[in-house]
């Protein structure tokens, strides 16, 4: 179709299920840098052993046209089965988990952990200067989390990427 | 060893099992050179009959040769190297064939098993390197995947969209004993669609049917689909009576004789083509992907026209140019569908419109924007474009089919546009990547798959050096190719891109210490022949079509020639450069246009 706006970007959460052989991975990567796509966050892991299948989950950015682009590009690499766009295909959830380790002591340390359980986030490791949080929900919501712990004393991040599903009974 | 009961028969070596699973892929040559890494290969080579190998003098050029000889006929071709600089010197090809659809299947050659990754002697991650360059790559790292992994990658080689795939293979496995599995024709996960959605196919009858200016322009995937698919074609567009363009790699899928043919169309298209596109109200688009040089400035691009394409490639559609009526399948079974769908709807095409638009067309068509002045006189220079009408008038009259391969620059160009192509498969050329040096090999292909063919490599004096050690293989195997050389001493592409667009700087263009071309054919145990003129061109065209060696003819044509039509990069299609008296400054280049290749 003609029409769709071609400067408004949009983000997607595409979902790839493919054949779990070497070089997979690779293939995909370089698709996303050889022709200049956005790679914003990306998944990777075994879903079903007994076929040997990995899902790839990755969330990108682009013009509509672009996103359309990356869909078929993906759809022709040979140990590709399927390519869903959850994004468009209908309401999904995706979440994604985060460590977050904050150091610090008095006041500071005291709001950092009221933070964190607002957000219920679980304290997984502490010491009297560092808690580690872990904290699991969108990837706004994480970014909302990290973004509040810097004046607090934010040392380190380690973010999976984002994994998501369909809601109700569709399935890739 | 006793035979287990899951192998009934006895095992053989792994390249055992490669030759028989090439032979039951109907595999009947094989380029290639040797090398340590493929020594069982070649052993297995020397103990058979049923496989040709044809030694080339460098790798890039097997690959070549086999697209020509794939390009030619159908088949898939094949090429073998070994690992390290072997692989690495077909990457050329490799991505020339992806850029091209070209099915062709590369062996290359890798270090043991237990040495990858230790930059072992002659390793190269040739999965890593070849990726982007080809349609799949495999590492085959046990032996009782290398019977399938071969069936497989000559089923994704010539399904869907052709292309190259490349099978890397260590030499432990190419040793030691392998179970041996017959040919497959599924996937368990590529599965290309070729089967047009009737609904899209009723939606594009819609809009062709109402048509007042249609054009139907088709390309190389019309080549792809057979001889079959190019015969229906030919058939739906008589029947509509619409205008047909050709892009460069389409060429030869419509006759060039037919009074509906508008010739190629894009940066050297002519004008009739080129202005149709422009004013059409309905564009079919068949096996095209409306690449840069074809659709010149994307916003400009058949600005008022709805847009079917039809392409096995889903990821072709809506890449560059958006469309209204998208369909994914084979050229040939969606032409069918198209004319049966046309002919089972009764509604009546707009002739008079029709008629009017052909009226039109027939305008621009008296701007004849293919010529040229040739002087008579004996001792005139000559023109390249003469020089290939010549050619291809007198080839006419030749009882041989006729197949031409070309390099690289003006005179591919000059080549497309005056050589009159009638049937598919006949016309070989490197359009996507646009490979110097492809032209000799490809040719060497085409003459192995058809003997007693009459092939031609229509070529510049600067890309035939690139792949010139060929001449070698021409004689080892008495191959009879003519090469046709348009000898302007200059890289006449770069030199017309100089002239026109920075200012007449005519850096590194000019081909300096050229060898001499008929001692170079002589060396090579081949006829040298030269025309420094008018006068002398007909006689060493002759000599060279009744020659039953290969021929190198040297011809000496005007150097300062240039390309005409031309839409400068950045341009559209109605910002034409023309011949004759439109010769001089490009207009309407910006600085956008400037940075376009
Ligand atoms: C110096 C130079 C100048 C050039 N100038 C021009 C020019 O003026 N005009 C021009 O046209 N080109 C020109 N080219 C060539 C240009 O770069 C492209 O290679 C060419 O235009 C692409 O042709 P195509 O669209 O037919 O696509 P191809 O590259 O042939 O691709 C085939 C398309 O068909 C599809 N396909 C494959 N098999 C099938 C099937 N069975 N059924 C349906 N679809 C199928 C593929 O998915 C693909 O989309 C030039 C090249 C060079 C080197
Ligand atoms: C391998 C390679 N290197 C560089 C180029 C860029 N290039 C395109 S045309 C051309 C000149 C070709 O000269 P010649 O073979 O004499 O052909 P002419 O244009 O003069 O007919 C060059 C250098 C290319 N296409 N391929
Ligand atoms: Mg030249």
């Amino acid at each position: 179709m003609p029409g769709p706006d071609n400067n408004h970007l949009r983000s997607a959460t595409i979902s790839v299920l493919v054949d779990n052989e070497s070089g997979v991975l690779a293939r995909v990567i370089g698709l996303f840098s050889g022709r200049g796509y956005n790679i914003d966050s990306l998944t990777v892991a075994p879903v079903d052993d007994a076929r040997g299948r990995s899902r790839i989950n990755v969330v990108t950015s682009g013009t509509e046209m672009v996103i359309e682009q990356i869909k078929a590009q993906l759809d022709r690499l040979v140990p590709v089965h399927r390519v869903a766009d959850l994004t468009r295909e209908g309401p999904h959830i995706a979440r994604e988990m985060a460590l977050v380790k904050v150091l610090g002591t008095g006041e500071k340390r005291v709001e950092a952990l009221r933070i964190a359980e607002t957000f219920r986030a679980r304290v997984v490791d502490t010491t009297t200067e560092s808690f580690v949080f872990e904290l699991t929900g969108a990837t706004e919501k994480l970014d909302a989390f990290i973004d509040l712990m810097h004046p607090l004393g934010l040392a380190e991040v380690s973010r999976t990427g984002v994994a998501a599903l369909a809601r109700g009974i569709r399935t890739i | 060893m006793p035979a287990a009961p899951q192998h009934p028969e006895p095992l053989q070596s792994g390249a055992e099992v490669l030759l028989r699973a090439l032979k039951d892929q109907g595999v009947e040559v094989v380029f290639g050179y040797p090398g340590g890494a493929v020594l069982p290969i070649y052993d297995a080579i020397f103990n058979q009959n049923a496989i040709r190998h044809i030694l080339v003098r460098h790798e890039q050029a097997a690959v070549h040769a086999a697209e020509g000889y794939a390009r030619s006929t159908g088949k898939v071709g094949v090429v073998l190297v070994t690992s390290g600089p072997g692989a690495t010197n077909a990457v050329t090809g490799l991505l020339d064939a992806l850029m091209d659809s070209v099915p062709v299947v590369c062996l290359t050659g890798q270090v043991p098993t237990h040495l990858i990754g230790n930059d072992a002697f002659q390793e190269a991650d040739t999965t890593g390197i070849t990726r982007p360059a080809t349609k799949h790559n495999y590492l085959v790292k046990r032996s009782e995947d290398l019977a399938r992994v071969v069936h497989e990658a000559f089923y994704i080689a010539r399904s869907g969209r052709p292309g190259p795939v490349v099978i890397d293979l260590p030499k432990d496995i190419l040793i030691g004993k392998a179970a041996y599995a017959g040919p497959v024709d599924t996937h368990r996960s590529y599965r290309p669609r070729t089967e047009p959605d009737p609904a899209q196919i009723a939606r594009a009858v819609a809009l062709l049917k109402g048509a007042k200016r249609p054009v139907i322009y088709t390309g190389g995937g019309v080549v792809n689909a057979g001889p079959d698919a190019a015969a229906a074609l030919t058939r739906f567009v008589r029947m509509t009576g619409f205008p047909c363009t050709n892009t460069l790699m389409g060429l030869g899928a419509f006759p060039a004789s037919d009074p509906q043919f508008l010739g190629m169309l894009g940066m050297h298209g002519t004008y009739e083509a080129n202005l149709a596109m422009h004013g059409a109200d309905v564009l079919l688009a068949i096996g095209a992907r409306f690449d840069d040089r074809v659709t010149g400035r994307l916003n400009a691009f058949c600005p008022d026209a709805r847009k079917i394409h039809i392409d096995i490639d889903p990821s072709s559609i809506n890449k560059t140019v958006p469309v209204d009526v998208a369909v994914i399948g084979d050229a040939g079974r969606a032409i069918a569908a198209l004319t049966a769908a046309w002919e089972a709807d009764a509604t009546e095409p707009d002739r008079a419109a029709l008629a009017a638009w052909w009226r039109q067309i027939d305008l621009w068509r008296q701007k004849q924007s293919l010529r040229y002045i040739q002087d008579t006189a004996p001792s005139a220079v000559i023109k390249p474009q003469y020089a290939i009408r010549r050619l291809w008038e007198l080839t006419q009259a030749q009882a041989k089919d006729v197949f031409i391969t070309t390099e690289v620059g003006q005179h591919q160009m000059w080549a497309a546009q005056h050589f009159g192509f009638e049937r598919p498969n006949r016309w070989m050329t490197s359009g996507g990547l646009g490979t110097m040096g492809y032209g000799l090999p490809a040719a060497m292909g085409v003459q192995i798959a058809h003997p007693e063919a009459l092939v031609i490599d229509i070529a510049g004096e600067a890309s035939i050096l690139m792949n010139i050690q060929e001449m070698g293989t021409l004689a080892q195997y008495r191959l009879p190719v003519k090469v046709f050389i348009l000898n302007n001493q200059y890289m006449g592409m770069i030199r017309q891109w100089q002239e026109l667009l920075h200012g007449s700087r005519y850096s590194e263009s000019y081909s300096n210490a050229l060898p001499d071309f008929v001692k170079l054919a002589e060396s090579f145990h081949a006829t040298g022949l030269r025309a420094e003129n008018y006068g002398q061109l007909d006689d060493v065209i002759g000599r060279m079509l009744a020659s039953d060696r290969a021929v190198i003819a040297d011809i000496a044509v005007d150097p300062k020639e240039n390309c005409f039509p031309m839409i400068p990069s950045g341009a559209a299609h109605n910002e034409m450069i023309l011949g004759v008296e439109g010769e001089g400054e490009a207009r309407g280049i910006t600085d956008e246009g400037l940075v376009l290749v």
